[in-house]
């Protein structure tokens, strides 16, 4: 325990450190990088530990981007205030749109979670209740202010944004190792032995994605105070996608498979920009070549691990 | 009146469009039970292949409309059915053993390979395929104008489902596709070599799909890289609405939602247009998942 709190505080002092050095482009695309490895965090509890195929994840994103957009623009609500409600919109949006299809096997729900990103994105195009502003999208969305410190520039954002991070790997860390972790397990291993063990599957399955979604949703309150700007072009299916790869090719299941995954596949194409054209091509190629050699992702998930008591030392023995 | 009678012949045009590219999907998830996320690519490389062979080629102004086209599509046929093919080695046949969501993963990334090298290939922009192939005339039947196009469009489609369905029900090698879609083991232990009947399967689908993409490029003049994922949808919905791995079932399921999706935008909104398609998917995975011809079958969801 006491060499698992060095390296994790030695951590955290390594990622407060690379403002000190490196100019605003840098610093954004690592903040690009740690949006993108919270919304893959997210996802991982729907895809890596459920075992259910969301490629409709950014439509989540977009609900909590917009609800902090349009309760901000029109209210004037403190955008960092507005993150429970926007975990709670994207929650309940999840809940009502899962609801429904949660019995649906793998690739069927699959089909049906590209349909609802993409409904959402043309209802988002086509100025839903007249407060999506369209395909402009909506602008003049105001800066954080954290107890009166407005975070601004991207040096700024790197720590909101890292934070976030931090936070959410320490919440997922201890989310899998939970009743519940362990019960999503269960039913992504075996739907039926899970439901015989007296597991409610599809209240489990429910729970995942709308814990999932409400966490994409905070994301896109980040997200929508870093830009001040959003439009429906940031939640394409292709966002969705990204996510997805992520996911896969980290590691699904896997804590620092996401964030490995985050700096491959946001980061790379940043290092190499001629790539940056071809990145797709190179991520389809690599999710083929994966599935065939490498299923598990290039961090997988270790296996759980239990000890068992020593003779003696278990209680409930005579 | 004649709004309604455009748009019901539109939506048949379209819809046989649906349909040819929703054959591809529901032959191999009858077969593979696996959902080809490729395939929608594979139409969007015929209508490129097309383009390409029709202004290299010049086939139209040696053979004259007619003919110059028939070569022009059993050549994008070919083409395509060689991609399947070499598709169906590389992506899916190492993952015969493997658990169904690691293929599904594997389609997926094949998609997005093939999706952006296309992109590479042809750049971004759309691309316009020449004005003047097919006879821009109208008909007058009962008193509507229809353009000609149309016709040949729905009629191309029928065609080819007819062919299909005849190669499908009245051949040897059709009775073997068959058999392997209904139990493999069973059609393996029969003699059938179910790989080439995969092999097959992945040469027909895509060859229809890329006639598919043909079709468009001659029927709305314009084509884009990232057209495919939109109808691939679309024909998924055909698909699944017919009843997925029923062969009938894609070719009605095409029909009925190209008609839908032509109606909903004339009488409720244009802008609309995808999001009904999409609605349609989901309601009807809801209610009724094994789609309108399928049969109940406790496993299928």
């Amino acid at each position: 325990m006491g060499r698992a709190a060095w390296v994790y505080g030695g951590l955290v002092l390594l990622a407060a450190l690379p403002p000190a050095f490196l100019n605003p482009y840098w610093i954004d695309v690592l903040n690009s990088i740690g949006i993108y490895a919270v919304l893959a965090l997210s996802l991982n509890l729907i895809v890596g530990h459920a075992g259910l195929f969301n490629l409709g994840h950014a439509a989540f994103y977009a609900v909590g981007a917009y609800t902090a957009a349009i309760l901000n623009t029109r209210f004037g609500i403190p955008v960092l205030w507005l993150m429970p409600v926007c975990a709670f919109t994207a929650g309940f949006f999840a809940l009502v749109v899962a609801r429904p299809i949660i019995h649906l096997r793998g690739d069927y729900l699959c089909i049906v979670t590209i349909g609802v990103g993409e409904i959402v994105r043309i209802a988002l195009i086509n100025d839903v209740f007249g407060i999506t502003g369209g395909s402009n999208g909506i602008f003049g969305i105001a800066r954080p202010n954290l107890l009166g410190w407005v975070i601004r520039t991207p040096h700024e954002f790197y720590y909101l944004i890292w934070a976030l991070v931090g936070v959410t790997v320490v919440l997922f860390h201890l989310l899998e190792y939970s009743r519940f972790g362990r019960a999503l397990n269960y039913l992504r291993e075996d739907d039926t032995a899970a439901e015989g063990s007296g597991i409610n599957t599809a209240h489990y399955k429910l729970a995942s994605f709308v814990v999932g979604a409400a966490w994409a949703g905070m994301v896109g309150n980040v997200y929508a105070a870093k830009m001040t700007i959003i439009s429906p072009e940031s939640f394409t299916f292709w966002e969705s996608v990204l996510m997805f790869a992520i996911v896969i090719l980290g590691g699904s299941g896997s804590i620092p498979g996401m964030l490995l995954g985050a700096f491959l596949v946001v980061g790379l194409p940043e290092i190499f920009r001629g790539f940056a054209n071809a990145r797709m091509l190179v991520f389809g190629a690599a999710m083929v070549v994966m599935m065939i050699f490498r299923t598990q992702g290039l961090l997988p998930a270790r296996p759980r691990q239990y000890r068992l008591p020593e003779a003696g030392e278990g209680e409930g023995r005579a | 009146m004649e709004q309604f009678f455009q748009q019901l012949t539109n939506g048949l045009a379209v819809g046989g469009i649906y349909a040819l590219i929703a054959l591809g999907y529901t032959m191999v998830y009858g077969v593979l039970k696996l959902i080809n996320f490729a395939h929608s690519d594979l139409f969007t490389l015929g209508a490129y292949l097309g383009l390409t062979l029709l202004s290299s080629l010049l086939l139209t102004d040696r053979l004259g409309p007619l003919w110059g086209t028939l070569l022009l599509a059993a050549m994008v046929m070919g083409l395509i059915a060689l991609v399947g093919a070499l598709l169906d080695r590389t992506a899916y046949r190492p993952l015969r053993e493997s658990p169904r969501l690691s293929a599904v993963v594997s389609a997926l990334g094949a998609s997005i390979f093939l999706q952006n090298a296309i992109m590479l290939v042809y750049g971004a922009r759309f691309q316009v395929y020449p004005q003047n192939i097919l006879p821009e005339t109208a008909l007058n039947l009962l008193g509507v104008q229809i353009p000609v196009i149309r016709i040949l469009v729905l009629l191309a489609s029928l065609t080819l489902m007819t062919l299909l369905y005849l190669f499908i029900q009245k051949t040897k090698v059709g009775t073997a596709i068959r058999a392997a879609a209904i139990d493999q083991g069973a059609a393996r232990l029969m003699g059938i070599d179910v790989n080439r009947v995969i092999l097959l399967v992945f040469m027909i689908g895509p060859a229809l799909g890329g006639t598919a993409g043909l079709m468009v490029g001659l029927y709305y003049g314009q084509i884009n890289f990232t057209m495919g994922w939109v109808y691939g949808l679309k024909a998924f919905t055909a698909a699944i609405l017919g009843g997925l791995g029923n062969i009938p079932g894609a070719m009605v399921g095409g029909l009925l939602l190209g008609v839908i999706e032509a109606m909903g935008a004339a009488y409720i909104s244009i802008a609309w247009k995808d999001a009904i398609a999409f609605l349609v998917l989901i309601l009807i995975l809801i209610v009724r998942p094994t789609g309108l011809l399928g049969e109940r079958v406790a496993e299928k969801v």
